[in-house]
C-alpha cells in the first residue's frame, strides 16, 4: 500500500533535514513521533497503545542513546523497531505440550478468523513431527462447521471426533438454543473428546469451537465452560489480521472470558499490515505463536515478531536508506 | 466482559466539559480514530466541524454533538442505497475476503427476499472451501431459496454460476444469488477467476447487483478489498456484515468517498433475520448514541 511506502520516504526526508544538526531538537523528535503515530494508526495499530508506544519512542529519542549516536536519526528508527520488537514478544515462543499426554489446545475467536482452518493445519503440522492429533468438533453452532472440520480433518489426514452433527437443519440458527440443545452440548463434546483420545491414546487433542463475538456473555460463557471441562494446556486466540481497532476489546473480552495462553494472526498472506498484532500482544502480554498465511493446510508458520515489526511500519530497509540518506 | 463499544462512550469526556476547547478537540480525534475511520476521514471530520463551529461562534459541546451527527449522516447519505433487482431473474453475485460472511448474508438475503414474494435460488459458486456447499445448502433451506449444486468436485465457479442462472431462467425464478469463495485482494489467480465467473455471467445476462461484503471488524485494509473487488468484479454495492459486536465499521465511510459505491444492505447476527437495509440515521444513532 502506498501509504506506507510514504512514512520510509517521509521519515528518510525528516531525517535528511537533519543532517549536520548532529543533535535532535524536541521539535525534530515531535515531528518523528507524529509521523510515526500515524504509520501506527495507518496500520490499525489501536490508538491507547499507539499513544503509549509513541511517549515512550519519544522519551528514549530525547535521551543520551540518542544524542551521542554518531547518526541520530537512524538510532531513532532503530528504537522504534527494538520497542516494537520486544512488545511483539521478543523470542518466537513453542507451543507447550502436556507432560502427560494428550496434550490438549483449544482454539477460540470472533467468527470467521480461521479457527477451523488452523485445527487442521496445526494437526497435519503436528502428525509431520509424529504425534497423533485428533481434532474435536465442537462448533456445534455455525451451519455445517462439523462437516467442515471433517473435511479438514481428512485433508490432514488425521481423525476428527465428532459425535454431534451440529447446526445443519432448516430451523433457525439461533446460536443460544444449541447451548446444551437441538445441534448438542459442545461442552459435553469437548470432555467426551478428552476421554476419547486418553483411551485411543491421540497424544494431541485440538478442539474447534464456534466463533463468537465479545459482547456476547452467553457464548463467552460458553467457551470458558468449555476451558474449565476440558483443562487445556493451550487455549489459542485466532484473530484476523486485517481487524481494526477493535481489536484491544475483543482481546481483552477473550483474555476475561477464556483467559488463552497464545494468539494466532490468521490471513497474513494478504497486505493488512496487521496492526493488531501489536495491539492484541500489548493488551494482554500474551505471546503470539503462529502466522497463518494462506488456505491451504500448509500455509502456516512460527511467528516472527521482527518480520512482523518491520511488516507494521514498513520499516525494512528504511536503516540502509538512512545510512545513504 | 466488553461492553458495546459507542462513540457516545468515547466522547463523554468531550461531552462533560462545559466549553469547547483543545481538549474536546483531542477527544472527538480520538474518538473517531477508534471507530476505525481513518486518519484522513478524521482529519477532515474534525477540521470541517472545526470551521463550523468558528462558523456558528459556538461553545457549547452540545452543538457539536448535534454538528457531529448531522456531518456524518449528511455524508454517509449522499449515495443511493436501493438495490437494483428488477430483472427477470435479477442475478446477484455476492464476493469478499475470507471469512466476512458472504454465506451467511445470502441466506438471511434470501429470505428477506422470500419474506416478500419473491422466488429465489442460489449458486454454490464456491467450490473451494471445505463444506461451503453444505452450509449454503442449509442457508438456502433456511432462506425458503432452492440451491444449484455443483455437478463435481473443484468444478469451475464460472460453470455452476452459469448453471444456475440457466435454470433461473428455465424455471422462471425471480432473483438468484451467487454465492462464492472468499478470496483476499491482493491474490492475482484468485481475483482473475471471480473477474471470469462475472464474464461468463454477462453472457448470460445483465447482473442486477455485484455485492461485496466487508466485516465490521476491519480496519483500513477495508479499502483496498474495495478497491480491488471494484476493478475485477465491478462491485455496485457494499454489505456490512458483524455490526452486532464492538466494531463500528467506520472504514465503510471512507470506502463510500473514495470509491463512490453505496452501502446496501447491513448484517447484526448469525440469524436468518439479522439483515437490514443500510439508513444513515440508523447507523450515525448506533455509534453515537441518544
Ligand atoms: N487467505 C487466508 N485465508 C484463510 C486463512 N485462514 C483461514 N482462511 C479462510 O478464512 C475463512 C474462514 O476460515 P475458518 O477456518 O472457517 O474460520 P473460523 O474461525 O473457523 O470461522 P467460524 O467457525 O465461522 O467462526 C475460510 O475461507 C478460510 O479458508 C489464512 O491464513 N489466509
Ligand atoms: N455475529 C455475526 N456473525 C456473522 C455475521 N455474518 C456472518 N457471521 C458469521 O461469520 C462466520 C463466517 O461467515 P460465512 O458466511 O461463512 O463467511 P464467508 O464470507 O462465506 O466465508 P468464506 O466463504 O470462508 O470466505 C460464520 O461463523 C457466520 O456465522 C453477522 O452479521 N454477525
Ligand atoms: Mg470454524
Ligand atoms: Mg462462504
Amino acid at each position: 500500500m502506498a501509504t506506507f511506502g510514504n512514512l520510509t520516504d517521509r521519515l528518510v526526508d525528516t531525517f535528511k533535514n537533519l543532517r549536520g544538526k548532529g543533535k535532535l531538537s524536541a521539535a525534530d523528535v515531535d515531528g518523528t513521533v507524529r509521523e510515526i503515530r500515524r504509520a501506527l494508526l495507518d496500520a490499525d495499530v489501536a490508538l491507547e497503545v499507539v499513544k503509549d508506544f509513541t511517549a515512550r519512542v519519544r522519551e528514549r529519542a530525547m535521551g543520551d542513546e540518542v544524542s551521542k549516536a554518531l547518526n541520530p536519526a537512524q538510532q531513532v528508527v532503530q528504537i522504534v523497531n527494538d520497542e516494537l520488537v520486544t512488545i511483539l514478544g521478543g523470542e518466537a515462543r513453542r507451543i507447550q505440550f502436556a507432560k502427560n499426554p494428550p496434550t490438549v489446545i483449544m482454539l477460540a475467536g470472533l467468527q470467521g478468523a480461521g479457527k477451523t482452518t488452523l485445527a487442521g493445519k496445526l494437526a497435519k503440522w503436528l502428525a509431520a513431527q509424529n504425534h497423533t492429533p485428533l481434532l474435536v468438533a465442537a462448533d456445534l453452532q455455525r451451519p455445517n462447521a462439523v462437516t467442515q472440520l471433517k473435511v479438514v480433518g481428512e485433508q490432514a489426514g488425521v481423525a476428527v471426533f465428532a459425535p454431534e452433527p451440529g447446526n445443519v437443519g432448516a430451523e433457525d440458527a439461533a446460536p443460544k438454543s444449541f447451548f446444551g440443545g437441538g445441534g448438542g452440548n459442545p461442552v459435553k463434546v469437548a470432555k467426551d473428546g478428552i476421554k476419547f483420545a486418553r483411551d485411543k491414546q491421540y497424544d494431541i487433542v485440538i478442539v474447534d469451537t464456534a466463533g463468537r463475538l465479545g459482547v456476547d456473555a452467553e457464548l463467552m460463557k460458553q467457551a470458558s465452560d468449555i476451558r474449565k471441562a476440558i483443562d487445556p494446556d493451550e487455549v489459542l486466540f485466532v484473530i484476523d489480521a486485517m481487524i481494526g481497532q477493535d481489536a484491544v476489546a475483543t482481546a481483552k473480552a477473550f483474555q476475561e472470558g477464556v483467559d488463552f495462553t497464545g494468539v494466532v494472526l490468521t490471513k497474513l498472506d494478504g497486505d493488512a499490515r496487521g496492526g493488531a498484532a501489536l495491539s492484541v500482544a500489548s493488551v494482554t502480554g500474551r505471546p503470539i505463536i503462529f502466522a497463518s498465511t494462506g488456505e491451504g493446510l500448509d500455509d502456516f508458520e512460527p511467528f516472527y515478531p521482527d518480520r512482523m515489526a518491520s511488516r507494521i511500519l514498513d520499516l525494512g530497509d528504511i536503516l540502509t536508506l538512512i545510512e545513504q540518506a | 466482559m466488553a461492553t458495546p463499544w459507542s462513540l457516545s462512550g468515547a466522547l463523554k469526556g468531550m461531552f462533560s466539559r462545559k466549553t469547547i476547547d483543545d481538549e474536546t478537540w483531542d477527544d472527538l480525534e480520538d474518538a473517531l480514530i477508534t471507530a476505525d475511520f481513518g486518519s484522513d476521514i478524521t482529519d477532515s471530520i474534525v477540521a470541517e466541524l472545526r470551521e463550523n463551529v468558528r462558523k456558528y461562534s459556538t461553545t457549547d459541546p452540545e452543538d457539536l454533538r448535534r454538528m457531529l451527527r448531522e456531518t456524518l449522516e449528511e455524508r454517509l447519505a449522499r449515495l443511493d442505497p436501493t438495490l437494483t433487482l428488477s430483472a427477470r431473474p435479477a442475478v446477484v453475485l455476492v464476493v469478499g475476503v475470507n471469512g466476512v460472511g458472504k454465506t451467511t448474508t445470502i441466506g438471511k438475503f434470501a429470505k428477506f427476499l422470500t419474506t416478500r414474494g419473491r422466488t429465489v435460488i442460489v449458486g454454490a459458486a464456491d467450490t473451494f472451501r471445505a463444506a461451503a456447499v453444505e452450509q449454503l445448502a442449509t442457508w438456502a433451506e433456511r432462506g425458503g431459496a432452492s440451491i444449484q449444486k455443483p455437478q463435481q468436485q473443484g468444478q469451475d465457479p464460472a460453470s455452476v454460476a452459469f448453471q444456475t442462472i440457466e435454470r433461473a431462467q428455465r424455471e422462471g425464478v425471480d432473483i438468484v444469488l451467487i454465492d462464492t469463495a472468499g478470496r483476499l485482494q491482493t491474490k492475482s489467480g484468485l481475483m482473475d477467476e471471480l473477474a471470469k465467473v462475472k464474464r461468463v455471467v454477462e453472457k448470460q445476462t445483465e447482473i442486477a447487483e455485484v455485492l461485496l461484503v466487508l466485516d465490521a471488524t476491519t480496519g483500513q485494509n477495508g479499502l483496498a478489498q474495495a478497491e480491488a473487488f471494484i476493478e475485477h468484479a465491478g462491485v455496485t454495492g457494499l454489505v456490512l456484515t458483524k455490526l452486532d459486536g464492538s466494531a463500528k465499521g467506520g472504514f465503510v465511510l471512507s470506502v463510500q468517498e473514495k470509491t463512490g459505491i453505496p452501502i446496501k444492505l447491513v448484517g447484526q447476527g448469525e440469524g436468518i433475520n439479522d439483515l437490514t437495509g443500510f439508513t444513515p440515521h440508523v447507523f450515525v444513532q448506533n455509534l453515537i448514541g441518544r
